[in-house]
């Protein structure tokens, strides 16, 4: 079946994603995409203890994802791709020529970032990303558990988190 | 193995890193601190909020200022874990122990050996204080 849950994280894989999202809706696999993880294996090797047993994960940089898309839609287990930031969900998704339901699950901290939500803060320029990869189809929402309500890209736009 | 406690004076040993989740890295050494009495063995943080690389800049900072050289972290592949791997990466005499219980932290506070012998042996009580009390069908 087509990947159904895309999800830009900054901690990539971590307790929250393989236990939070992972075991209630029973994924399968992950797909990690990241230019810098595909190319170490270092890297990979610290993802990959955050798997438990019984979830795959695979390690693509974007060109690599853009053409194993097909062998990932085949896999009959529920899946999750996993970018670290907009931009790199960006060039996948126009790769691929794909629209996807994306979900900003976490982007933490960082000088320049302003609070949106709990769990996303945001430069004005990521703010356009995400503008713009809506504008290019996707669906954009902010959710960091399956248990919390989707929040809308609008409505997270227009908010800002009092410190 | 020696157990390395007995005429040990744990309170002038070395400072370890707790690291995790939430409050469950101030939680957990507040446990320890009204268990033994050495909490300030340990110095709590948390990831909460914090980009990867400012998780691994908080623990390195905190190794630094501190002199600690063990890192224990809440949860196994979790962001604490991957920070406290990062900020090690390549520097001598550090261990990083993932999946740290109350146990495991009491067993290290109390070790008289080298902070890397005493996280060996912390780790070996933390899995033998492991237990199912009351499972079906036991007597």
């Amino acid at each position: 079946m087509p990947i159904e849950f895309y999800r830009i994280d900054d901690r990539l894989i971590h307790g929250q994603v393989v236990v939070g999202w992972g075991q209630p809706l029973g994924l399968g696999f992950i797909v990690l995409v990241d230019d810098e993880v595909a190319a170490s294996d270092w890297e990979q090797d610290l993802y990959r203890m955050g798997v438990p047993p019984g979830m795959q994960v695979f390690f693509e940089s974007v060109a690599e994802a853009g053409m194993a898309a097909r062998r990932h839609d085949a896999d009959p287990r529920r899946g999750m791709l996993l970018t670290r930031d907009i931009a790199t969900m960006a060039r996948l998704l126009e790769s691929s020529g794909r629209t996807a339901r994306v979900t900003v699950g976490g982007l933490h901290h960082r000088p320049g970032r302003t609070a949106r939500l709990r769990y996303v803060f945001l430069t004005p320029e990521e703010e356009q990303e995400l503008r713009d990869l809506a504008s290019s189809g996707a669906t954009v929402t902010a959710q960091d558990l399956p248990s919390t309500r989707p929040v809308p890209l609008a409505d997270f736009l227009n908010r800002e988190k009092s410190a | 193995m020696n157990n390395g406690i007995t005429g040990a004076d744990p309170s002038s040993g070395s400072t370890a890193i707790v690291i995790g989740h939430g409050d469950f890295a101030a939680g957990i050494v507040s446990a320890v601190d009204v268990i033994c009495g050495f909490g300030s063995r340990f110095v709590p943080l948390t990831n909460r909020n914090l980009a990867p690389e400012a998780i691994e800049a908080l623990v390195r900072s905190n190794c630094e200022r501190t002199g600690a050289r063990v890192i224990f972290t809440d949860l196994p592949g979790g962001s604490a874990t991957v920070a406290a791997r990062r900020a090690t990466r390549g520097a001598d005499g550090f261990t990083v122990v993932s999946g740290v219980s109350v146990a495991v932290l009491l067993a290290w506070a109390m070790h008289a050996g080298t902070p890397s012998e005493a996280a060996a042996f912390a780790v070996e009580r933390g899995r033998a204080g492991l237990a199912v009390i009351g499972a079906p069908g036991a007597d």
